[in-house]
């Protein structure tokens, strides 16, 4: 095996989230164990099995896009974009004076444009009454919504990039494996700056109507910002969302030599697929675990060197389980001694971009010593029995945080973040 | 143990041949596959000729359960999946199951199962969407699919770059091969040709408007207009050259070189990123441009975006340097399938020694490139160079090697 | 409502599933668990949507979260028709 030599840091962060926009406000939310999960505004929901979801108060005329660029991108384009920008400007790296050749672009997505798509069926379908649609309608960006590279070329033209781009869609864990390529892509010196991250804006109706047939988002509409319950036993499905979250990645002595701020190092990904069900997971968690021990092994660390689990925990019976098994099984006696926590009981989960925003969250842990936590715990599920930190935030040293992701098609992933050694306690 | 990573199996499914001989042989008589669409009325439309796989039976090829469940591009990709890995002579039930990965790439996701499942939702209520829609619309499905079926556990993968994207994922399986995962299951396939998903191909302006299908699409034609869309491509089986070996493959040829980049912001004055994708691709290969016999050309139909990638070659090779091919003449652009598809050809031109023609045309002088029209040609060289561009900015290049028969187990 | 056939059962689920593991008399097919059968849990969602498509019966979410056999889908609906109408 070619074992990659040169390191990748985390060195900017753009976060936008339900419940506020930028990193601080995210964070801010994350730290107060405040959930941000809403009846849906964006259409009437009544209709629909579940009607609530993290919904975010994005106005992209105030986040500085100009008419042409609301015009032709989509919402989840947008919200690259901002993040994007965002995340350069918090790395301090001058763009302007970097190697074009050099700087590369991955964005995560599972539904990509949806929601453009949709908009523009229902035009050119006289809402959903024609199956011969009438091109007569038809907008001059529906190509760059049935084929979505265009979000791509946005970020990239926004950071100068010439080097390796493209999108990973992986579904849910998107938002991990894009981070996880950009990573490669840096290792083995096609780039020496990624602009990577990922972009979901799922709420949409046949997004809500498709989970709603296979019962995983969850019906309790009563009690909108107390929807999302991982791990306790009162759950029954996970709260849909939106969201993105666009890192600067770099050269680890290149970051050192400019004396950038570093969040955190990627030491360790891997990603493997279940081949056992396009929506189902085997209760004993292997897969997930193989990928946690690969990417542990790449950082070449001892599962006891974990300081803080960030879980996928979306709230399903079965993924809580899954994973709970997938952690005793990769990090032993350890997962039972380890904080681990979900965010989506606060923020929801937003698809291929909550992997992204997932790690923002973790490379802030290491950065502020503090461990968010599961949100709406209060009965945990007897077979779930490891430290979720319930409802409290947690004030703790953090030198090494391993993230994970499971999604449907299998996939399931994990990634490594630690404090760069030399800033090590 | 190596670097070096090979195509041990090949699986096509084209408009003109539904396996991987049948489009060869079209593909050297110049049998092309581009007709007029026949599945719906298009008597509205600006457009009616597409690249489409006629008499495909899924029924033929995958077991009933996989139906419901399954858009037409899904059960495209299993099928081609299924024998490039017989093509290969792998029994995965055999193999670890994590040495084996599944990377592949998507333009557009199961469009018509979910354009069917749109019309459901609005004209009769969200009760009526189907339980398969979650999965069978999004980009990730082949890969969980092609996993599913075959027992594959090692990591996968999911990249959508339009036309580039096929090259990516062939690009992203070496690495995976590289990095230690001995098999990974590769390339991509794609199809939206239900009404929506025509209309929306011609929202991006650039399908050919004519009617003839052997005028349409003309790519490095002083009168190209635009191309025609078409539907499959190709499932390669990247496998680490000693574990090939070991099991007694030299494969068809070696992935050598790959590299991605993306063109500059529309009126940045910067030159586009075609030419630094071949020239860092040759770079990762080892080999110069007089080391490559045939250039396998993205060919996108249209005249400003065929010559750009004229200067691009003719640059790097000198003008008339080397063979340029555009087997893709005969079947349409395949999005995802595309490249692909195109490295199936390459692997075959390099085992047959032959270079596939397109129908003739007329190249303006201007452009310097050799294109091979007419009559296939005899092609004595050991390397070839595929390109893919794809909307927005999207470059990809990948460089195959033929395998040397010394190389072949005793 | 008509009550629920063998036949009406077992070629829902066919429909639902795409195949089952079973040849033969419906009847005979009513008492194998959807495990040997072949229909997992997403194929008897579907199946239950459908129900209440061409049917009209809308079984319970925890009902059908706990039917095991064709027996006990058919008469599941068939209860609840019966109380419906």
């Amino acid at each position: 095996m070619t074992r990659p030599t040169r390191r990748v840091v985390i060195t900017g962060i753009g976060v936008r989230a339900p419940g506020g926009a930028g990193r601080k406000q995210f964070w801010s939310l994350l730290t107060s164990g405040r959930t941000a999960t809403r009846r849906i505004s964006f259409f009437d929901p009544a209709p629909y099995r579940s009607q609530v979801a993290g919904e975010c108060d994005f106005d992209p005329v105030q986040e500085g896009l100009t008419p042409r660029q609301i015009r032709r991108m989509d919402r989840s384009a947008q919200f690259a974009v901002v993040c994007a920008r965002e995340a350069m400007a918090d790395s301090g790296v001058g763009f302007a004076a970097l190697d074009p050749h050099r700087v590369g672009v991955t964005l995560g997505s599972a539904v990509a444009a949806a929601t453009s798509l949709e908009r523009e069926y229902l035009v050119l379908s006289d809402a959903g009454r024609q199956w011969e649609v009438d091109p007569a309608y038809l907008s001059p960006h529906m190509f760059d919504y049935l084929t979505p590279g265009a979000a791509v070329a946005e970020v990239a033209w926004e950071a100068g990039a010439e080097g390796p781009a493209a999108m990973v869609s992986d579904g849910c864990t998107s938002g991990l494996d894009a981070l996880g390529h950009a990573c490669r892509l840096i290792q083995e010196g096609s780039a020496d700056v990624m602009v990577a991250g990922a972009a979901d804006t799922p709420v949409t109706p046949i997004v809500v109507a498709c989970f709603d047939a296979i019962r995983a988002t969850t019906a309790r509409n009563d009690e909108p910002e107390r929807a999302s319950r991982p791990f306790d036993a009162t759950r029954n499905g996970f709260v849909l969302a939106e969201g993105a979250a666009m890192f600067v990645l770099e050269e680890y002595t290149a970051a050192r030599r400019r004396g950038a701020h570093i969040y955190a190092e990627l030491t360790g990904y891997a990603t493997r697929l279940n081949a056992y069900h396009m929506t189902g997971l085997k209760p004993d968690g292997r897969e997930m675990a193989e990928a946690i021990r690969a990417a542990l092994d790449e950082s070449r660390i001892d599962p006891t060197a974990v300081d803080y689990v960030n879980a996928h925990g979306s709230g399903t019976k079965q993924n809580d389980r899954h994973e709970t098994a997938a952690f005793k099984r990769s990090l032993g006696d350890h997962a039972y001694r380890v904080p681990v926590s979900s965010l989506k009981s606060m923020v929801g989960h937003s698809l291929g971009a909550i992997g992204s925003i997932e790690v923002a969250a973790c490379a802030l842990a290491i950065d502020q010593g503090v461990v968010p936590p599961t949100a709406n715990l209060h009965e945990p599920d007897p077979e779930c029995d490891l430290d979720y930190v319930p409802l409290t935030a947690r004030d703790m040293e953090v030198d090494t945080v391993l993230s994970v992701g499971s999604g449907f098609g299998g996939f399931q992933s994990a990634m490594v973040l630690r404090r760069p050694d030399g800033d090590r306690a | 143990m190596t670097d070096k990573v090979v195509v041990t199996g090949i699986g096509v499914l084209a408009p003109n041949g539904r396996d991987t001989e049948d489009f060869w042989a079209a593909t050297l008589a110049g049998t092309s596959g581009i007709g007029e669409i026949t599945g719906f009325d298009t008597t509205r439309y600006a457009s009616r000729l597409a690249g489409l796989i006629r008499g495909f039976d899924a029924a033929e090829h995958l077991p009933k359960r996989l139906l419901p469940q399954t858009d037409v591009s899904t059960r495209y990709a299993l099928t081609a999946a299924a024998s490039a890995l017989e093509d290969a002579g792998v029994d995965p039930a055999e193999l670890p199951e994590f040495d084996m990965g599944v990377m592949t790439s998507n333009a557009t996701g199961g469009f018509e199962f979910t354009h069917r499942e749109f019309r459901k939702l609005w004209s009769e209520g969200p009760s009526k969407v189907s339980v398969y829609e979650s999965f069978a619309w999004f980009y990730a499905v082949n890969t969980g699919q092609i996993s599913i079926r075959h027992g594959m556990r090692g990591p996968g993968a999911v990249v959508v770059s339009e036309q580039a994207g096929g090259l990516d994922a062939v690009g992203n399986a070496r690495r995976a091969v590289r990095l230690g995962t001995p098999l990974v299951v590769c390339g991509g396939l794609d199809s939206a040709f239900d009404p929506w998903g025509w209309a929306a191909h011609l929202s991006g302006g650039r399908v050919s408007t004519s009617t003839d299908p052997a005028r349409a699409y003309l790519p490095f034609d002083a009168d190209a207009g635009g191309y025609v869309p078409g539907e499959g491509g190709a499932i390669l089986i990247a496998e680490n050259a000693d574990t090939a070996r070991s099991r007694g493959r030299t494969g068809y040829g070696e992935i050598a070189g790959y590299a991605a980049t993306f063109d500059p912001a529309p009126g940045s004055g910067r030159p586009p990123g075609l030419r630094r994708a071949a020239e860092l691709a040759l770079a990762d290969a080892g080999l110069r441009p007089a080391d490559v016999g045939a250039v396998f050309a993205d060919a996108a139909g249209l005249r400003a975006a065929d010559a750009a990638e004229a200067d691009a070659v003719r640059e790097l090779f000198g003008p008339g340097g080397v063979p340029v091919t555009v087997p893709k003449a005969l079947t349409g652009r395949l999005f995802a399938g595309g490249g692909p598809l195109d490295l199936a050809a390459a692997l075959l031109s390099l085992r047959d020694r032959v270079l596939p023609a397109a129908p003739p045309t007329s190249v303006p002088r201007a452009y310097g490139i050799d294109l091979v029209l007419g009559e296939p040609r005899h092609c004595d060289a050991d390397a070839a160079l595929v390109l893919a561009r794809g909307k927005g900015g999207f470059n990809s290049a990948v460089v195959v090697r033929r395998t040397d028969p010394a190389d072949a187990p005793g | 409502m008509a009550q629920l056939t063998a036949q009406d059962v077992i070629s829902l689920l066919t429909r639902s599933a795409g195949d089952l593991e079973f040849s033969g008399d419906p009847a005979d097919a009513l008492d194998l668990p959807f495990d040997t059968l072949g229909c997992d849990s997403l194929a008897l969602l579907e199946t239950a949507a459908r129900i209440q498509d061409d049917y009209g019966v809308a079984l319970p979410e925890e009902v059908v979260g706990d039917l095991d056999t064709p027996r006990a889908l058919m008469a599941a609906v068939n209860e609840a028709a019966n109380q419906g109408g």
